[in-house]
C-alpha cells in the first residue's frame, strides 16, 4: 500500500473524496485516508453511465472484507464514464487511490460547486 | 430432573463471594419486582433421562411412520433410504456441535464441507454460484423471489400452478411484505400453460417461478417457458427436485437464473417435515445478491490452502437494513448429509437411481391406469411421481388402504379443488415391484368396493 | 488449484490436522463407487419413450467417484479440523453454546419420528402433534404469551414472521404503517428483517446504561411506527429496567412490541416477555433449548404472541380438539399464510421438548440462574488486576447471562487488537468470544459462558486471558501473528472476496 499522500492538484470533500477538475468534467475517487480506513477493498459497485449524482450524496459502494461504505459525490453532475478496470482489480483503490484507482468521470451540472471543495492543506488539516 | 449444570453449593458460595453479592437473587436486582414471575413456571416437573426416553418413545410409537406402512407419500418429501454412513458422520461432535464457522482457523472441516456441497449443487443445477444452503425448499422459493425483487424491482411475480402449493403460499406470504404480487399461471394437460403464460407476461414481471418436475410429477418444458419469460426481461426461478436432476437437463442449461429446491431426499430423514435443507444456486451475475452463507477458497499466511466464509458484506450483520436477505443460518449439518449422500451415490449412481425411478414409476403408472375406476390425471412424462384420478371418494379409498398398511399417496383435492379425487403417487428406490403390485391390487379392491357402496346407496335412493 | 505449499511454520496438533487439503472431488477415481442400485425388477422400457431426449441431461453431474471407506475417512479426517462444543469451552456471546444433551439425538432418531412423513394424516401422527402441542404450551408459558407457532426455521425467520404478523395486524385495522424502530445495539438481523418485511428502519439511541434512550424513543414513536424490536436483556447483557415505560410508549402509538429471544437464557422462569408488555417473541431453539448448532444450522425460531396478534399466526396451527385428539388447523382466515413447507423443523422440536421435560419448571429456572451466576463470576475474574486495565467491562455493573468487554485500552497500551486476542485464544484450545459486536463498543468482546460450564473452566479461561495479556506486554508480535497451532493460520479473506472461488473446478 502506498504511503499517505494528498496531491496538491486535487480538490477534496470532507467525506474523504477527491475531485480532479478538467473544464466541466471531473474525475472522482477516494482519498488515501479513506482507503486506509477501509482496509483491503474487495469490490467496487459503480453507478450506471448516464445516471445523475448529487454533491454530498452516495453514488457508489466500496466493500472491504467486513464493511460496506457509500462513496460520496463531491460535486453534482452526470456520470459519463466509470472505471471498469476496478471490477477485476479493486485493489487499485488501495494501491493507487489517485491514479488507477479513480472511480468515475462526471459532467458537472454546476461548476460553481467547485468552490465549496477544500484544497489539500485544508483537507489534511481537518484529518488532524 | 436433569439440569446439565455442575455448580455445587460450594461452587456457588465461592462464585458469589468473588462477585461480591450474597445471593443469586441479588444478580437479578435489575429486574423490577413487578415484572418478576413470582411463582414457578406452570410446567411438569423435570424427569430423569430414562423417564424422558420412555415418554418420547411412547409418543413416537403413536405415529405411523414409513417404517410401519408401505408408503407412496411424496409431494415434496420422500422416503428415500438414508445410508448408514451418514448417521455415523453427522453424529460426530465435530460436525454436530460447533457454531457457524466464525473462526476459520478452527473450522476448516465445516468450511470445506460447505465448499464441497456448493460444488455438488453447482454440478446438479448447472449454475456456477451456490450458497451453503438455506432453511428448506419452499422458503428458498421465497428467498429467490426476494433476489428477483432486489435485481429488477418489478412488482409482479408469476408462479405456475405446478409449483408446490407450500412454495406458492410461502412466496405469497413473504412477497406481501416486500411489496410484490403473485399471479398464478394455470396448468394445461399437466404442465404449465405456455399460452396463458405468454398472455400474463409483461415488462412489469419480476420473475417467473416454475417447478421441475412439477407438483403433479410432470416434466415441464423449462427451456420453452424460460425463453418466453426472458423475452420480457423477467428472471426465471426454478424449484427442482434434486434426484431427478441426475437425468433431467440441468436448469442452468435451460436459461434458468435461479435454481432452488428441497434437499431432503438427499440423505436427510423425513423428520415430519424438517430439519432438511434448501439449495439455492444462481447465475454468476447474482453472486453479490445471494442470500445466506458462502464458503470460498483462499490461502493462509504460510500459503496453505484453506476456506473462509466469503462475500460477507452481503449479509445482515454488516449490511443491516441493506442486506440481501435476513438469513444468517445455513442448514450446515443437513447440507453435510446432502454432500455425503451425493458422494455415496457418485457420478454413475445418481444416474442409475434416476433411471430406476423412471422405470418403476412408469410401471406403477401403467399398472394403476389399467384399473377400472382409475384414470391418469395427465400423460406428461414423469420421473418419480404421477397423478391419478379416482372414480370414487378418495378419502374412503385411502382409509381402506390404511387398514391394509398401505399409504397410497397424497390427496390432491386439498390443494387442487379441480381434482377432488386426485391422488399423487410417489416412488422411491425403497418401493419394490412387489410393493407396487400390492398397491395396485389394494387400490383396485378399494375403488371397486367404494363404487359398489356408492352404487348401492344410489340404487337405494333411486 | 494446486496443492498446498510447504508450511513455513510447523503446525502442532494431530497428524490429520496437517493433512494436505484435498476435496472429495480430488479423491475421485474413475470406476470407484459406494452405491449399488436395487435391481431393476420391472420390465425395462427405452428411456426415450418415457422421457424425451430433449428434456434429459447429456452429461452426468461430475460427482465424485469414491468408495464407502474413502468417504468415511475423508469426512472423519475433515472433522478433526473443526473445534466443537463437546471438545472445549465456547463462550460465544449471543449464541448460548450450552451442552447438547446426548439423549436428544437418540429420541430424535426413533423411527416414529425420523421416518414420519410430514403429510401423514394427523390421525396417524398423533404422537408428533401431541409433542408439538406440548412444546407450544411450554414455550407459551416461558414467554407469558399463550399463542405459539412453531413454524419459523431460525431466529431470523421468526423475526420475519413477527413483522409479517405485525403488518397483518395493522392492515386488518385498516392501517398502513411504514416504520419499525430498532435500537442501535440491535443484532444485524433485525434491520435486515425490517427491510424484507417492507418497512423502513428507524434507529433508537442507547442511554449510558446500555438501555433504550427513552426520550429518543418518545420522540420517534408516532402513528407511522408499526413495531419496536427489542432484546431484553439487550445485546450488551443489560436488563432494561425501563421496559414498562417503553411498552407504554410503544402501545400508546398503537404499535406492537417485539422481543428478540436471543437472550432468553437469562430469564427463564424469572420474568416473562409477555408480562413485560411484549406482543411477539421469537425463541431460538438452538440457543436456550439445546438444538445442536450443527456448524451453522439447523435451528428453529418459533414465535409466541399475545391475544391480539394470535389470529395472524402462520398456517397450519397445531391444536388440541375437544375430544383430546391433536390436529392441524388450516382454516385460519386472518393468518399471514405459510412461511415454509409443512409444519416446521420437527426434529428440532423433539430435542427441545425432551430438554424441557428433562428440566421441568425448576430446572429451567435453575439453568437461567446458573447462566447468570457463571457470567457474573467470569466477569468478576476478568475485573482483576492484569486484565481489567486492558479489557474493561463496557458497563460496570452486574450483568445478566453475558457481558461486553472493550479491547480499546488493550489496543492502545499493548498494541494488540481484539482480533489478535481472539486468535491467540485458539492456541489455548478455547473458542474466542464474539468479537466486534455489539458495534457501539470499541474493539468489543461479548462473552456468554452458559450454565453448563464448570467453575474450573471459567477459572482456566480467565487465567488464559491474563496470560495472553502478560505475553503481549512482553512481545505483542506473538498475538499479532497468532494462531500457530491450528490446522491453518490466518487466512486471506480479502483475496477470497476479491476473486471468489466458491466451488471445486472440475
Amino acid at each position: 500500500m502506498a504511503d499517505a499522500s494528498y496531491p496538491e492538484d486535487l480538490l477534496y470533500h470532507p467525506e474523504h473524496d477527491w475531485a480532479k477538475i478538467d473544464g466541466d468534467v471531473a474525475t472522482f475517487g477516494v482519498t488515501w485516508f479513506a482507503q486506509d480506513s477501509l482496509g483491503d477493498v474487495v469490490f467496487f459497485d459503480p453507478p450506471k453511465v448516464g445516471s445523475e449524482v448529487t454533491a454530498g450524496e452516495g453514488y457508489a459502494e466500496v466493500e472491504s472484507v467486513k464493511a460496506v461504505s457509500d462513496v460520496i459525490a463531491p460535486l453534482s453532475g452526470e456520470i459519463i464514464e466509470v472505471n471498469e478496470a476496478l471490477k477485476d482489480t479493486p485493489e487499485q483503490i488501495n494501491d493507487d487511490p489517485y491514479g488507477e484507482g479513480w472511480m468515475v468521470k462526471v459532467r458537472l451540472s454546476d461548476t460553481s460547486q467547485v468552490g465549496t471543495l477544500l484544497d489539500a492543506a485544508t483537507y489534511t488539516a481537518d484529518l488532524g | 430432573m436433569s439440569t446439565y449444570t455442575s455448580a455445587t453449593d460450594a461452587d456457588r458460595r465461592a462464585m458469589l463471594d468473588a462477585i461480591g453479592v450474597d445471593s443469586i437473587e441479588a444478580l437479578f436486582a435489575d429486574i423490577p419486582a413487578a415484572l418478576r414471575l413470582g411463582r414457578g413456571l406452570d410446567l411438569p416437573a423435570g424427569m430423569a433421562e430414562q423417564e424422558v426416553y420412555a415418554h418420547l418413545r411412547d409418543l413416537a410409537a403413536k405415529n405411523t411412520s414409513a417404517e410401519d406402512e408401505v408408503s407412496f407419500l411424496g409431494a415434496g418429501m420422500y422416503d428415500s433410504y438414508v445410508p448408514a454412513l451418514i448417521d455415523s458422520i453427522i453424529l460426530r461432535s465435530e460436525f454436530l456441535t460447533p457454531y457457524t464457522p466464525y473462526q476459520p482457523e478452527i473450522s476448516q472441516g465445516g468450511l470445506q464441507v460447505m465448499f464441497e456441497y456448493q460444488t455438488a449443487i453447482s454440478e446438479l443445477t448447472g449454475l456456477p454460484v451456490s450458497n451453503a444452503s438455506v432453511y428448506e425448499g419452499p422458503s428458498a422459493v421465497g428467498a429467490a423471489g426476494y433476489l428477483a425483487k432486489l435485481t429488477n424491482g418489478r412488482p409482479r411475480v408469476l408462479a405456475s400452478r405446478g409449483v408446490h402449493p407450500h412454495s406458492r403460499q410461502t412466496l405469497q406470504t413473504v412477497s406481501h411484505g416486500y411489496g410484490q404480487t403473485v399471479q398464478e399461471i394455470p396448468l394445461k394437460d399437466g404442465v404449465t400453460d405456455l399460452d396463458a403464460l405468454k398472455a400474463a407476461l409483461g415488462d412489469d414481471v419480476s420473475a417467473l417461478v416454475l417447478q421441475q418436475p412439477n407438483f403433479l410429477g410432470s416434466v415441464e418444458d423449462v427451456a420453452e417457458l424460460t425463453a418466453a419469460a426472458k423475452a420480457v426481461g423477467a428472471l426465471v426461478i426454478c424449484a427442482c427436485d434434486p434426484i431427478p436432476l441426475g437425468i433431467l437437463q440441468p436448469p442452468g442449461e435451460q436459461g434458468v437464473d435461479i435454481a432452488v429446491g428441497e434437499g431432503q431426499s438427499l440423505g436427510n430423514r423425513l423428520d415430519f417435515g424438517g430439519p432438511s435443507f434448501g439449495f439455492f444456486a444462481a447465475a454468476q451475475e447474482h453472486i453479490r445478491r445471494m442470500p445466506g452463507r458462502i464458503a470460498g477458497e483462499t490461502t493462509d499466511v504460510d500459503g496453505r490452502r484453506g476456506f473462509v466464509l466469503t462475500l460477507q458484506t452481503r449479509e445482515q450483520h454488516i449490511r443491516r437494513e441493506k442486506a440481501t436477505s435476513n438469513i444468517c443460518t445455513a442448514q450446515a449439518l443437513n447440507a453435510l448429509a446432502g454432500v455425503i449422500y451425493l458422494s455415496w451415490l457418485g457420478r454413475d449412481g445418481l444416474v442409475e437411481l434416476g433411471e430406476l425411478l423412471v422405470q418403476r414409476t412408469a410401471y406403477a403408472r401403467e399398472r394403476l391406469a389399467a384399473i377400472d375406476g382409475i384414470t391418469l390425471l395427465h400423460e406428461a412424462p414423469v420421473v418419480r411421481e404421477f397423478a391419478i384420478e379416482l372414480d370414487a371418494e378418495v378419502d374412503a379409498v385411502v382409509e381402506r388402504l390404511a387398514s391394509e398398511g398401505i399409504n397410497p399417496g397424497y390427496r390432491l383435492g386439498r390443494d387442487y379443488e379441480e381434482h377432488p379425487n386426485g391422488l399423487l403417487v410417489a416412488l422411491t428406490e425403497q418401493r419394490s415391484r412387489a410393493e407396487i403390485d400390492r398397491l395396485a391390487e389394494a387400490l383396485e379392491r378399494a375403488v371397486a368396493a367404494e363404487r359398489a357402496t356408492v352404487g348401492m346407496t344410489a340404487g337405494a335412493s333411486a | 488449484m494446486s496443492a498446498t505449499s510447504v508450511p513455513s511454520t510447523p503446525i502442532e496438533g494431530l497428524p490429520m490436522q496437517r493433512d494436505e487439503v484435498k476435496t472429495i472431488y480430488q479423491r475421485s477415481v474413475e470406476g470407484r463407487r459406494a452405491f449399488s442400485a436395487p435391481p431393476l425388477d420391472v420390465p425395462a422400457k427405452p428411456l426415450d419413450e418415457l422421457i424425451p431426449a430433449k428434456f434429459r441431461r447429456t452429461t452426468a453431474a461430475k460427482l465424485p467417484q469414491v468408495s464407502e471407506p474413502e468417504i468415511v475417512r475423508h469426512y472423519n479426517r475433515l472433522s478433526k479440523r473443526n473445534f466443537d462444543l463437546d471438545t472445549g469451552f465456547y463462550p460465544l456471546g449471543s449464541c448460548t453454546m450450552k451442552h447438547n444433551p446426548k439423549l436428544h439425538e437418540r429420541v430424535a432418531a426413533l423411527p416414529g419420528n425420523a421416518r414420519l412423513h410430514p403429510l401423514q394424516d394427523p390421525e396417524r401422527a398423533q404422537g408428533a402433534l401431541e409433542l408439538m402441542h406440548g412444546l407450544q404450551v411450554a414455550l407459551g408459558e416461558v414467554a407469558g404469551m399463550p399463542h405459539v407457532s412453531l413454524q419459523p426455521s431460525a431466529g431470523s425467520h421468526g423475526e420475519l414472521a413477527g413483522l409479517l404478523v405485525t403488518r397483518a395486524y395493522h392492515e386488518d385495522r385498516g392501517e398502513q404503517r411504514t416504520k419499525v424502530l430498532t435500537p442501535d445495539t440491535a443484532h444485524g438481523t433485525n434491520p435486515a428483517t425490517v427491510t424484507m418485511a417492507g418497512y423502513e428502519v428507524v434507529k433508537v439511541g442507547t442511554n449510558p446504561d446500555g438501555g433504550v434512550d427513552v426520550d429518543d424513543l418518545r420522540a420517534k414513536a408516532d402513528d407511522q411506527v408499526a413495531c419496536l424490536m427489542l432484546t431484553n436483556p439487550n445485546t450488551l447483557g443489560v436488563f432494561d429496567a425501563n421496559i414498562e415505560e417503553i411498552a407504554k410508549i410503544v402501545h400508546g402509538v398503537g404499535a406492537t412490541l417485539y422481543y428478540d429471544g436471543a437472550n432468553l437464557n437469562a430469564i427463564m422462569g424469572i420474568t416473562r416477555p409477555g408480562d413485560m408488555g411484549f406482543d411477539i417473541v421469537h425463541f431460538n431453539l438452538h440457543k436456550s433449548f439445546t438444538q445442536p448448532h450443527g456448524g451453522g444450522g439447523p435451528g428453529a425460531g418459533p414465535i409466541a404472541v399475545s391475544e391480539r396478534i394470535a389470529p395472524y399466526l402462520p398456517t397450519p396451527q397445531v391444536v388440541k380438539r375437544d375430544d383430546g385428539s391433536f390436529d392441524l388447523e388450516h382454516d385460519l382466515p386472518k393468518s399471514i399464510g405459510k412461511l415454509r413447507g409443512f409444519q416446521g423443523n420437527y426434529g428440532v422440536f423433539v430435542r427441545s421438548y425432551a430438554y424441557i421435560r428433562s428440566l421441568g419448571a425448576e430446572g429451567l429456572r435453575e439453568a437461567s440462574e446458573v447462566a447468570v451466576l457463571n457470567a457474573n463470576y467470569l466477569l468478576a475474574l476478568l475485573r482483576r488486576a492484569g486484565v481489567a486495565e486492558y479489557l474493561p467491562a463496557a458497563f460496570d455493573r452486574i450483568c445478566m447471562h453475558e457481558f461486553v468487554l472493550s479491547g480499546a485500552p488493550m489496543k492502545r497500551e499493548l498494541g494488540i487488537r481484539t482480533l489478535d486476542l481472539a486468535k491467540r485464544l485458539l492456541d489455548h484450545g478455547v473458542h474466542p468470544p464474539t468479537v466486534y459486536f455489539p458495534l457501539l463498543v470499541d474493539e468489543a468482546l461479548l462473552l456468554e459462558p452458559t450454565e453448563t460450564e464448570t467453575k474450573e473452566t471459567l477459572d482456566h479461561f480467565a487465567g488464559v486471558v491474563a496470560e495472553i495479556l502478560a505475553e503481549a506486554k512482553r512481545d505483542p508480535e506473538i498475538a499479532r501473528n497468532a494462531p500457530y497451532t491450528t490446522p491453518v493460520r490466518r487466512l486471506d479473506e480479502a483475496g477470497a472476496a476479491k476473486r471468489p472461488v466458491i466451488r471445486q473446478p472440475l
